[in-house]
């Protein structure tokens, strides 16, 4: 097994209400002027946690240090920037568990070995008020069991399966199975008609 | 299965799948690669740390448009951080035998508009690019998605994807639309009766009297924003509209090649008997000029409805809609119409070509911009922006009292110097009205059609194009 396997995430969380949080609001857009992902953790929800004045998750010290954050519904929609799950990692941020998750922010976190599993919204509801309230407990995502724990209490979780197989057997970084294929690669392109030029 | 009974994306998905993949994921060929300076540095650095060269450089193209300037164009660019993505991506793509289409080509663009205006998008492709608009080429029938940087690397070292073949759900526009409703009304409404999230896990196809009825520039506004709904691609099947509009394209094929590639792209096109894992169906007859009140574009209405209640929402939805009254300063129950603005948006990939900025054009030659309002028309390629100056449409927006500008994505998502100041109220063309989405954290964005913008940016607040141009 290589060390890349992401069975379990254990962890404390913290919780981060509402839905359709978009990825502009993750990482704003003018901190997209870089050619590195080094900086970006410095400015996740930056803008939010400037209008909350202080009352930000992301500023609650009794999430200090968590690593699995719980969102709501289509967490990390619209811009495919790849910052946002960037800046989240960089924060120390392995794991979401939210209660549906944008595509492209899903993609994303696979590519980056961070598991995304889904609730069902009465779990979630129970999972962010108990973890509200005892903050301190930590938090598992079980991606095997597909399953999330907190005091004792397991959720049932979605998680697709071939999202699964890559992060139990650590072939999340898709580059070394797609280069698998081989030759198979360029058979497949010698009988796409448009690669072909539309030749008879 | 028989062609009659498929659909074009499993027609598409089976041509291009290279293998299946345990857990029911596709390696899946991808034809064509668009970049530009924003996602793909860090792939091409993740590539030269891997000792690994570009696969296939000739079906990657790239164009620069996230920062670029559109007020002055010179070298270096006066923001440094904006010169250095530049840079990467000219040496990046210099290095791997990439094209890239700088603005010394002539061919620069907002990269979703110069991929179908060269010819580069065709039916039947798989279309990869680093931006969430990529659905926008699923207007000829490809099938086209956004991804992210590890991704792109994925791409460019492999031409390959893992990925999970979407469902797919039809959308039927049956109708016609009235005077003063576009294709931006359309995917507005859509998104509004379906939701944000209501197309995660599906590909939409669009179909229906008025989809089929629509220009490949109306059919492109479509599919943008087919991801504002959730959806990862959209598309609509290739016709005789989407076919002329290729015809003589510089990198579409020619003589032989061409009547070849004609009667394959018509064989894509889904068969009378396609199955499709749902369909739903919308009513453009009713539909009227759309604008977003909120924080995100499916918060949207009519331009002659009220503001929606919070009550009478679904308890699930109520604290977003607090949220966005709070952020817009906006009251639940009042007229949209009449709102305020301070600043007016017209380009993005959403709606730059040059329909859009004729349609504004007509707007724009009823009246002047109103006094306190900064208005600007940012054409969305400089093919698009030659072609406006041609008609006169530059002329025509400077003398209401527009800014006319050089191409590029400007104040859709102001990582250029384009962006809103403080708590201004803009009319936008664009796709996203997310908080702070155009450049100030407490910026407020207006989602509307190019037309709307126009008559917006003349009365000063939110009117109904239909009052002033009838």
């Amino acid at each position: 097994m290589s060390d890349d396997t992401r069975p379990l995430v254990k962890g404390r969380a913290l919780v981060l209400r509402g839905d359709d949080i978009d990825t502009d609001r993750i990482i704003p857009a003018r901190y997209l002027r870089c050619v590195t992902f080094d900086e970006v953790g410095e400015h996740a929800f930056e803008d939010d946690r400037i209008q909350a004045k202080g009352n930000h998750p992301f500023d609650d010290e009794r999430f200090e240090g968590a690593s699995i954050l719980i969102a709501g519904q289509n967490f990390g929609c619209g811009s495919s920037r790849e910052h946002a799950p960037q800046a989240l990692m960089r924060c120390g941020f392995e794991a979401f568990v939210g209660g549906s998750f944008a595509e492209i922010f899903f993609g994303n976190c696979t590519a980056l070995g961070l598991p995304c599993v889904t609730l069902a919204p009465k779990d979630l509801a129970a999972l962010m008020d108990a973890v509200s309230l005892a903050p301190e407990a930590e938090v598992e995502v079980d991606v095997e069991a597909r399953e999330v724990r907190h005091r004792g209490k397991a959720f049932p979780a979605t998680l697709p399966d071939g999202t699964r197989d890559q992060l139990l057997q650590g072939t999340w970084n898709a580059v070394a199975v797609l280069l698998g294929a081989g030759d198979a690669i360029e058979q497949t392109a010698a009988r796409i008609p448009y690669l072909r030029g539309y030749a008879d | 299965m028989s062609p009659n009974t498929r659909n074009l994306l499993q027609k598409v998905w089976d041509t291009h799948s290279v293998r299946e993949l345990p857990g029911g994921q596709t390696q899946l060929f991808i034809g064509l690669h668009l970049i530009h300076e924003v996602t793909s540095p860090q792939a091409f650095a993740m590539l030269r740390e891997m000792k690994l060269p570009v696969r296939f450089p000739q079906r990657t193209f790239a164009t620069v448009d996230h920062i670029i300037p559109t007020d002055d164009q010179q070298r270096p660019l006066a923001d440094a951080l904006a010169e250095e993505m530049m840079t990467a991506l000219e040496r990046n793509c210099a290095d791997a035998g990439i094209e890239l289409f700088t603005p010394a080509s002539g061919k620069q663009g907002i990269v979703h508009v110069i991929g179908p205006e060269l010819g580069l998008t065709q039916p039947g492709m798989t279309i990869a690019c680093g931006d969430s608009h990529t659905s926008t080429h699923g207007a000829f029938g490809a099938v086209a998605f956004g991804i992210g940087t590890s991704q792109v690397r994925d791409v460019l070292a492999t031409q390959c994807l893992t990925l999970a073949r979407p469902k797919v759900r039809r959308i039927e526009v049956t109708g016609a639309l009235g005077a003063g409703v576009y294709a931006k009304d359309v995917i507005l409404a859509i998104i509004r009766a379906l939701g944000v999230k209501g197309g995660v896990g599906y590909a939409y196809e669009y179909g229906g009297a008025v989809i089929e009825s629509m220009t490949v520039e109306e059919r492109l506004t479509v599919c943008n924003m087919s991801i504002e709904g959730g959806a990862r691609c959209g598309y609509i099947n290739p016709d005789d509209t989407s076919i002329e509009y290729l015809r003589g394209r510089p990198y579409a094929p020619e003589g032989a090649a061409w009547e070849r590639a004609v009667s394959e792209w018509r064989s894509l096109a889904s068969g009378p008997d396609a199955a499709y894992d749902d369909v739903v169906s919308l009513d453009g007859d009713r539909l009227a000029p759309s604008v977003t009140w909120g924080i995100n574009p499916g918060q949207n209405i009519g331009v002659d409805e009220r503001l929606p209640l919070v009550d009478s929402a679904r308890p699930e939805h109520r604290a977003s809609l607090e949220e966005a009254y709070a952020f817009m300063d906006l009251k639940p129950g009042e007229p949209i119409a009449g709102t305020g603005i301070e600043v007016a948006f017209i380009g993005s990939c959403t709606n730059g070509r040059i329909s859009d900025l004729r349609e504004a054009a007509r707007v724009a030659q009823t009246g002047q911009v109103a006094p306190h309002v900064r208005a600007l028309v940012v054409p969305g390629s400089q093919a698009v922006a030659r072609q406006a100056q041609e008609e006169g449409l530059d002329e025509i927006f400077r003398a209401a009292g527009f800014q006319w500008r050089e191409a590029g994505c400007s104040m859709c998502l102001a990582m250029n110097p384009d962006k809103l100041v403080g708590r201004e109220m803009c009319a936008s063309s664009s796709n996203r009205n997310f908080k702070g989405r155009q450049g100030s954290p407490t910026g407020r964005t207006l989602l509307m059609s190019p037309a709307m913008v126009a008559a917006a940016a003349i009365r000063g607040k939110v009117t109904d194009v239909r009052e002033v141009i009838s």
